[in-house]
């Protein structure tokens, strides 16, 4: 038989801002994007960015392994109870739109678990341009794509590009090798997405993602607020 | 009763996590024993016919407003492999968010706070029914058509199976999944009368030793 100590009600069934005990829950902000654009490797940066500020958790989507969990346990960028990997049976986009509910038990159970926290980022698995996250999910969601994909991107469009709260445009510094134009990439992104903002970034020096990092800051402000 | 509801609660759609799990499917594609349509037919016919019977039974007598905690143990004695009670856990927990998210009622908070890390899926399914309405007949039919429609569209992924044939086994598989349910529908009656010991207690050895062995796998595409 299994009782319920840590909370007054049952534990709750969708995106409520309150947790069962009253209680405002976690800042959720999902991250999705292709393959390989660099979106583990942001979440990695964020983590170290905000972890001495902010109570934090990751909950990775890999596709068929851990490795994306593995790889924040080895860079050690939060202690492992902080980091819950989801198996998502094929279908990543599923996962983060159709069927919610594996990632709700996740960071439902962060929460009650390593709690409380002030941010929960949930990184999906690398999928195509039409990968979005549910609103029942999180709160705010990030597209990250990079110049090496293809500079032509932005212009494509779909749900991702079109419609996240922030666009990610990584590995600007590679844009001279692969010949990428970032003042083209940018007016697409312009073009599609109106108001939302772009940041262009690169990992591999300074300011890295600190243009990510303020914009998470703001979310949270307005969360708390 | 809206029968309607019955559609809504077995559509492959319904937001309960089904959709990460195989039924045991991926250890039986790799080890060998579904090569193709006749092969996931015979694993289907076996799933339906034992695991998918109890998974009926229970859902039958929960749907009759069987206590829901003697259910959960009966299905604890039914599951040896520990890999199994815990997936089976798992989905009963992504059942009861969607069921009590699509059908609020009373029942299913009750069952929520006293099983918060999830009861048995088809104690769920069972009590989700009465939520919706439904009855016993319909709570087995839907457990008995999760107990195969789970690895058939799961083997589509995993084999690049033709999504015609696949669907084709199910619908030859349909007038077994009737007889499946009649007899889950009248275990489940007897539960009320003379209590658990009268489900039905069939298990594939292969699907519970499968499940220890995928349970290990560091690479895999399902979770169960």
């Amino acid at each position: 038989m299994h009782l319920d100590h840590s909370h007054d009600g049952p534990s709750a069934v969708s995106a409520d801002a309150r947790r069962p005990d009253g209680s405002r829950r976690a800042l959720r902000i999902g991250l999705g994007g292709p393959v390989g654009s660099g979106k583990t490797a942001t979440v990695a940066a964020l983590c170290r960015a905000l972890r001495d500020e902010l109570s934090l958790a990751v909950v990775t989507n890999d596709i068929y392994t851990r490795e994306d969990a593995e790889f924040l346990l080895r860079e050690a960028v939060l202690p492992p109870e902080r980091i819950t990997a989801v198996e998502t049976g094929a279908c990543p986009h599923t996962a983060i739109r159709d069927d919610i509910s594996a990632n709700l038990e996740a960071v439902e159970d962060l929460e009650d678990e390593v709690g409380p926290l002030d941010l929960i980022l949930v990184e999906s698995g690398g999928d195509n341009l039409t990968a979005t996250f549910s609103k029942g999910l999180v709160d705010a969601q990030i597209f990250v794509i990079d110049v090496a994909g293809g500079d032509d991107i932005p212009r494509k469009g779909g749900p991702g590009v079109t419609t996240a709260d922030l666009l990610v445009v990584n590995k600007t510094d590679l844009a001279p090798y692969v010949g990428s134009d970032l003042s083209r990439m940018a007016a697409d992104a312009k073009a599609q997405r109106a108001e939302l903002p772009v940041v262009f970034q690169s990992l591999r020096g300074e300011p890295g993602v600190r243009g990510v990092a303020e914009w998470v800051r703001a979310q949270l402000s307005a969360w708390t607020a | 009763m809206s029968r309607a509801a019955l559609l809504v609660l077995a559509d492959g759609r319904f937001p309960a996590g089904g959709h990460a799990h195989s039924g045991g499917a991926e250890a039986a594609v790799k080890a060998g024993r579904i090569t193709g349509a006749a092969s996931l037919e015979d694993f289907c016919r076996g799933r339906l016919h034992t695991a998918g019977l109890v998974a009926a039974s229970l859902a039958a007598a929960a749907a009759l407003g069987v206590d829901a905690v003697a259910l959960d143990g009966a299905a604890d004695a039914r599951t040896p492999s520990p890999a199994l009670r815990t997936a089976g856990r798992k989905l009963g927990r992504q059942l009861m968010r969607a069921a009590r998210a699509t059908w609020p009622s009373a029942e299913l908070d009750d069952l929520a706070r006293r099983f918060p890390k999830g009861a048995h899926q088809p104690v769920v399914l069972g009590v989700a029914a009465r939520a919706a309405g439904l009855g016993a007949v319909e709570a087995a039919y839907c457990a008995a058509y999760e107990s195969v429609s789970g690895p058939a569209s799961a083997t589509v992924r995993l084999l690049s199976l033709d999504p015609f044939d696949a669907t084709a086994v199910l619908a030859r598989l349909a007038p077994e999944m009737d007889r499946v349910a009649d007899r889950a529908v009248e275990a489940g009656r007897r539960v009320v009368d003379d209590g658990v010991d009268e489900l039905p207690a069939g298990s594939g050895p292969l699907l519970e030793i499968g499940a220890e062995v995928h349970a290990a796998w560091a690479v895999r595409l399902f979770a169960s």
